[in-house]
């Protein structure tokens, strides 16, 4: 079987997890058609998302936990490769969020399979997998294939979100199991947390993203500007690293190589002149816009459209026009 | 207590990427020590001078070049470095083989590494550091402090931020944010060549990687490149706005 586990975030199944299940079908298709495709799903009080995912694959496996009500890289890796052995699961898929990176890891060691890590595409032929996957913060791409000769699964997979169309929900639901697991006690206790969401579409899933860097002014700035232009496209706001220390911006905001990945259709960058590691995190959205006063930006050299400006003059000039 | 940090020597974030037959190629490019690594030597300097008795050890997987990164741990204030000098490039998960080790032959009980590599944007080295030792992990951390045998600090997580406690021995990994990296000073460099740098092979770590690196290209996406002159804002702002909506059409 191809075991998926299934991202969820507040009681709904991630767009991840959808595009999960096109990379499963696309495989259990070159693998043979009687390949099942399983989802399991971890947490507590989840029935609803174990219900949703059921109309997208075969099987779906769940651990409805009070203990796994927080996710746990040592809880989380224990329960994936217990189910992985128990089903004898061939290719074990896992969101590239930063969590899925974080125990993947943990689950590839366990079982002693190769870790493919982040990919954009994936084709099995026979006991191999090969997929691509970006390298040197996201200017190469990289193919990669598994080396063979492991006795368990071909290998774990993260899947990087955003590349893979998520696919359509059946009218049929699969049949749900209950599984019992051996869970660890966890070591790392967390003691406080401080949850950033904003009111807005989340930036991971948003087909537009507004950001803006140190050329917006200031923490008003961005609220005047970008904010204002995010809500006017019903678009997700962004932030560059620079802003997000400088205190501008909180943190779950921020594009980059230390922030999210995002390649949403249309991406406008305000005031943001285009640093490496803030490229990796953007440089493969459809449309980039780039809106800066120093002609020589990076920015402006993957930009699709620019203008080259004074930002407070330019924004309220395109908030207009895009009321007219 | 011994501190292990893990180094990796990579294509300055400033250099151009080139391609040759399929692999990048570093020749002729400005080689430095990632960046994310670079915080947790930092990290483990600052641990030592919040009043932490513990040995610093660098240590490095890779070509003999990677002994510049080392030397440049050295003269940070690192104690000593070890060397697994190979040609052969692995993955995380072979490599993390290599590093627990280390880890269990120096009897550390702490290893910080960087939190993604800047070549092969990586994040799994330090999960599967920890996994091989069945030690506990804290990823993307920003703060961190020691008391006794506990760390405590605070790390980014997928939305937002969480504070932590731990007991040792932990990998944790680093990032921009945590501290800001000193620069060697003279002296300091004069005194990290009086410091031992052990080299080791690594055919005693019996590691078989499972990933083969097939290719590599670098794939640009055309753009159109179409930069308009704001000088006149509300002509560039319709003229903008005109092409977003009918040639683009990405905007209603």
């Amino acid at each position: 079987m191809i075991l998926i586990v299934a991202e969820h975030a507040n009681g709904k199944v991630s767009k991840s997890t959808w595009e999960m299940v096109t990379a499963a079908r696309e495989l259990a298709q070159q693998k043979g058609s009687d390949t099942p495709v399983t989802a399991l799903v971890l947490g507590s009080n989840i029935a609803p998302i174990a219900a949703e995912i059921a109309r997208a694959v075969d099987q779906v496996l769940v651990a409805d936990l009070p203990a796994l009500a927080q996710y746990d890289s040592e809880l989380w890796s224990a329960a994936v490769a217990q189910i992985a052995r128990e089903g004898e699961a061939s290719v074990i898929l896992i969101g590239a969020s930063r969590s899925g990176r974080e125990y993947s890891p943990r689950v590839a060691i366990k079982l002693d399979a190769p870790l493919l890590e982040d990919v954009i595409s994936l084709k099995a032929s026979g006991e191999t997998l090969t997929a691509q996957h970006y390298t040197f913060l996201a200017r190469v791409t990289e193919t990669i294939e598994t080396a063979g000769g492991a006795t368990g699964p071909i290998a774990v997979v993260t899947i990087k979100p955003g590349v893979f169309n998520p696919a359509a929900p059946r009218a049929e639901a699969a049949e749900q199991f209950d599984v019992d697991l051996n869970l660890p006690a966890p070591r790392l206790k967390v003691t406080g947390k401080t949850a950033e969401r904003s009111s807005r579409v989340s930036l991971a899933e948003a087909e537009i993203v507004i950001s803006g860097g140190r050329g917006v002014g200031s923490a008003e700035g961005f609220t005047q500007y970008v904010e204002a232009l995010a809500d006017q496209l019903g678009a997700a706001v962004g932030a560059t690293r620079a802003i997000v220390d400088a205190g501008w911006r909180p943190y779950s905001e921020q594009v980059g190589q230390t922030g999210k990945t995002v390649q949403p259709r249309l991406y406008i960058a305000i005031g943001i002149s285009g640093a490496v590691q803030h490229l990796s995190g953007m440089n493969k959205s459809k449309i980039i816009v780039a809106i800066n006063r120093d002609a020589e930006a990076p920015i402006f050299k993957i930009a699709d459209y620019g203008i080259i400006g004074d930002v407070p003059q330019l924004i309220p000039a395109i908030l207009t026009e895009l009321k007219k | 207590m011994r501190i292990l940090t893990y180094i990796r020597q990579v294509l300055d974030a400033e250099e151009s990427v080139h391609v040759a037959n399929g692999a990048v190629a570093l020749e002729n490019s400005k080689l430095v020590m990632d960046t994310m690594d670079e915080y947790g030597v930092e990290e483990a300097l600052r641990l030592r001078e919040s009043g932490v008795e513990a040995e610093i050890v660098a240590v490095a997987v890779g070509p003999a070049r990677v002994q510049d990164a080392l030397r440049t741990a050295l003269a940070m204030g690192v104690d000593r470095a070890i060397h697994v000098e190979t040609d052969t490039r692995l993955d995380a998960i072979a490599l993390s083989k290599v590093l627990a080790q280390i880890a269990q032959q120096e009897q550390a009980t702490l290893i910080l590494s960087g939190g993604q590599q800047a070549d092969w944007d990586s994040h799994a080295l330090g999960a599967a550091t920890a996994e091989r030792l069945n030690w506990p992990l804290v990823t993307w951390t920003s703060a961190l402090e020691l008391k006794g045998a506990t760390l405590t600090g605070k790390h980014d997580v997928e939305e937002g931020s969480e504070t932590f406690t731990l007991e040792l021995p932990a990998v944790i990994t680093t990032q921009q944010g945590l501290n800001e990296p000193r620069y060697p000073t003279l002296p300091n460099i004069m005194k990290s060549k009086k410091k031992e740098l052990r080299k080791e092979s690594l055919d005693r770590f019996n590691v078989t990687p499972k990933i083969k690196f097939t290719n590599a290209e670098i794939q640009v996406k055309s753009r159109l490149n179409k930069i308009l002159d704001g000088k006149d804002a509300p002509a560039a702002a319709s003229q903008l706005v005109d092409l977003l909506r009918n040639e683009a059409k990405v905007i209603a």
